[in-house]
């Protein structure tokens, strides 16, 4: 008998540990849930976005070249080349350019032919980073130096960046610009308020990302006087959808399944 | 072991003089590059990778060739190759340290280069490329270093090689399928869009880089006791002959798929390459020799008599080396790039300056190879 | 001495390569020594009697001067800013570029734009008396003014 009793008691000490131990575990987790409940992400307070800043599930843009003129085009060139710093290094094929002008032909080549419009055959159309749905350049980069936020926007961290090129090479837009050597000193009209880029890193458009922060539409979309819209593709209300579901828009190589979200109105 | 390099007549001191030189002029002309930037180079906004790259993935495939000495020796007991596969493997180790440092003359901001390491990215073939290459390195250094050793203590070697021996056969063409990714899996550069890029890299390494082998031998045989022997050599340019004749082949493959179906967007880069586009066409000549040379070779190779007499093999494997260097070294990277994806004509042409830092690249390859080779020729000398 | 080892001694001795209690080109070896020394003393010899000045960051540029003495605070208590601020930079970069936070509240609980230009430089508009005083005396050389503007002010003219 007495043995019985004894492993009967040890059992039950046994027990009692394992339950005390659970609902320690068990406590310990329902604190730290209701700690949550109440102040959710506590730690990461000290850093927000702006209140002001302009939010879109996925940014996207239109271009109606009808209302562009070679006038407001440059001009939309020189604002964003001045606001973010990009040197005008004069050799074509050293050059760095976040937004700038070509043929029909050039820009979206194959779809060209022969008995064409004139006036579209003349036309210069806008080309920058597409901030493509599926972007190349994304994938092949190997340090996560450009990459794709949430909204859609390709950034570029030129901090990270190594210089190795893999990104120009699976841009099937040219839109991408290397820092071949010090171009600092070839920036003309200099913007106090964004930094510049040093010799061996890349950089292209980056949305004006910067000016959506602070609650701003990109630079050439406000300098375009209505040519262009910005908006969100998502948001079936926005004047970029009500456009397009009235207009017929077209992309640059949309069958390389980039899916680029800068949209032509010819 | 490595004591071996250090003993050596003056013919050996004179190379590695020779060498020593052109690496320290090679490294004078990159310190220029670190100042001022990749602007000293030829290469632009459109043609973005030029002769580094270019040079990295010839060597690659260099590299993955020792395989071919390998696998025979280890798989099939084709005890021909027990001698040489020492060379095999130390000529992959200068190869790949000749691609990590064409790799880093070409970055932007090689000082950061361990960023790869530090954010992994494994969506970036790149990354792959790094994790493969230093794999093999690694892998053929271990494995040359204590076979030899083995070797040279007349003891059989350890048996943790062995696994690593098998791990390096299927590794090798890894790497090189890996360099093919880099540039096969790429929208809108129809000339680098095709499936066949990797199996065209394979072949063209399994030809130049045994080639090489064939020529080094020949070299050794000359300047040091160590004879490979008449059979390895001949079976090594039997490899020779069907790796170039599939080589030539593929290229057909290629000039059909492009030509047949007549998709600009794949042809206008073999018209750039083979005719010249509006009076651009700095290629042309180049691209012609190397085809028609290739096929040369492959009529030269395919002839007993030509691949008995070690003259004439000689020259074959020169031409094969040469030819499928102008493939990879001058026309695949140019190519890709041209016309731009504007349809426009930027051409390419590397400047004195990096053509000194590839060549001081090359030098630092072919030193590492010179040390590796020595230590490995002194062994076997006195084994006798 | 136990037995293996005088075996291998005296096998050692059998090949002729080994001598003991011999030194083998003295020469080579003290002037190898000697070389090393120096090298290893120059640069001790070299800055011997040249004691740097003590850093004295400034921080009385106009723009701070004007603030009143209860807004003459930092992001961070002083003594954390002075230890820590490339570690707050670092955690300020990837804020803004990665994570596209703008908005940083500081100790005081007053909200600050996250930019190394356009809020540190603000405030502290004299570079090289403030930033660049440190960083001489430690001999460090920051790469963030490869890309980030010294003098925005200055720059803006």
């Amino acid at each position: 008998m007495k043995t019985v009793d004894e492993k009967t008691v040890t059992m039950n000490r046994r027990k009692f540990l394992e339950i005390t131990g659970v609902s320690t575990i068990v406590g310990l987790l329902g604190g730290w849930g209701l700690v949550e409940l109440l102040a959710p992400g506590e730690l990461e307070a000290t850093y927000l976005p702006k209140k002001e800043a302009l939010v879109a599930k996925r940014w996207a843009m239109l271009i109606d070249m009808k209302k562009i003129t070679e006038q407001s085009a440059k001009k939309c060139i020189t604002v964003c080349h001045r606001i973010h710093n990009v040197p005008d290094v004069g050799d074509p094929k050293r050059e760095i350019k976040w937004i700038w002008l070509e043929h029909f032909a050039n820009a979206f080549p194959g779809d060209e032919h022969e008995h064409m419009p004139e006036r579209i055959e003349e036309e210069r159309f806008f080309v920058m980073c597409n901030h493509c749905d599926n972007p190349p350049c994304v994938r092949v980069c190997p340090t996560k130096a450009t990459w794709q936020r949430g909204d859609g926007i390709i950034m570029m961290d030129q901090h990270r960046c190594i210089g190795c090129r893999y990104c120009m090479a699976a841009c099937p837009f040219g839109a991408r610009g290397f820092n071949w050597g010090d171009y600092r000193f070839l920036i003309k009209d200099r913007n106090p308020e964004y930094p510049t880029r040093e010799k061996g890193v890349v950089e292209k458009c980056n949305f004006c990302a910067e000016r959506l922060a602070k609650g701003r539409i990109p630079a050439c979309v406000e300098e375009s006087e209505g040519a262009m819209v910005f908006g969100d593709l998502m948001d079936s209300q926005s004047e970029l959808r009500k456009i397009m579901r009235e207009q017929y828009t077209i992309r640059r190589k949309p069958y390389l399944g980039t899916n680029p979200q800068v949209y032509y109105m010819v | 072991m490595f004591e071996r390099a250090l003993a050596g007549d003056r013919k050996y001191w004179g190379l590695v003089v020779v060498l020593l030189a052109i690496v320290c002029t090679g490294f004078i002309a990159y310190l220029w590059q670190l100042k001022m930037g990749l602007r000293i180079t030829g290469m632009s906004r459109d043609v973005s990778w030029g002769f580094y790259i270019a040079q990295f993935t010839y060597l690659v495939g260099i590299a993955a060739s020792a395989v071919m000495l390998v696998l025979p020796y280890y798989l099939h007991n084709y005890k021909a190759f027990g001698r040489i596969t020492i060379l095999g493997e130390f000529l992959a180790v200068a190869a790949v340290s000749m691609c990590v440092m064409f790799i880093l003359v070409d970055l932007g901001k090689p000082m950061r280069v361990l960023n790869v390491l530090l954010h992994p990215t494994p969506n970036s073939v790149l990354f792959w490329d790094m994790v493969v290459l230093s794999g093999y390195f690694l892998l053929n250094i271990v494995i040359g270093w204590t076979v030899l050793e083995a070797e040279k203590n007349t003891a059989p070697p350890p048996s943790w090689v062995k696994p690593l021996i098998y791990l390096s056969i299927p590794w090798a063409p890894c790497i090189h399928i890996v360099t093919a990714f880099l540039y096969a899996g790429l929208p809108g550069r129809g000339f680098w869009l095709t499936a066949i890029m990797a199996p065209r890299f394979l072949v063209s390494a399994f030809a130049s880089g045994p080639a090489l082998l064939i020529l080094l031998a020949m070299i050794l045989k000359k300047f040091t006791k160590f004879d490979a022997g008449t059979k390895p050599i001949q079976t090594l340019a039997t490899i020779v002959t069907y790796c170039i004749i599939i080589n030539v082949l593929f290229v057909f493959f290629e000039v059909f798929t492009v030509f047949y179906s007549q998709i600009p967007e794949h042809m206008r880069h073999f018209e750039y390459l083979f005719a010249g586009i509006a009076g651009y066409g700095k290629l042309v000549p180049w691209m012609w020799v190397s085809m028609i040379g290739m096929i040369t070779a492959s009529i030269l190779l395919v002839i007993p008599a030509v691949r008995r007499n070690h003259a004439t093999l000689a020259l074959a494997c020169v031409m094969v080396i040469v030819t499928t260097w102008i493939d990879k070294g001058l026309g695949l990277i140019t190519g890709g790039f041209v016309p731009n994806p504007f349809d426009r004509i930027t051409e390419y042409w590397p400047t004195t300056l990096e053509l000194l830092i590839s060549a001081g690249v090359w030098a630092a390859g072919f030193l590492i190879l010179t040390i590796l080779y020595k230590i490995a020729v002194s062994i076997k000398e006195e084994l006798g | 001495m136990p037995e293996e080892k005088k075996e291998i001694i005296n096998s050692l001795k059998d090949t002729g390569f080994y001598k003991p209690g011999k030194i083998y080109d003295p020469g080579y070896i003290i002037a190898g020594i000697v070389i090393f020394i120096i090298l290893a003393a120059l640069p001790f010899l070299y800055n011997a009697g040249k004691a740097a000045k003590m850093p004295e960051p400034k921080l009385d540029t106009p723009e701070i001067l004007q603030l009143s003495e209860a807004e003459r605070v930092c992001v961070l208590p002083k003594q954390e800013m002075r230890e820590n601020h490339m570690v707050l930079l670092n955690e300020w970069r990837d804020q803004v570029v990665r994570e596209g936070n703008r908005e940083y509240t500081g100790y005081t609980g007053k909200k600050y734009t996250v930019s190394l230009q356009n809020t540190c430089m603000e405030c502290h508009s004299n570079y090289d008396e403030f930033c660049n005083e440190c960083h001489r005396y430690t001999v460090q050389t920051p790469v963030c003014w490869n890309c980030h503007l010294q003098k925005p002010k200055e720059w803006a003219r």
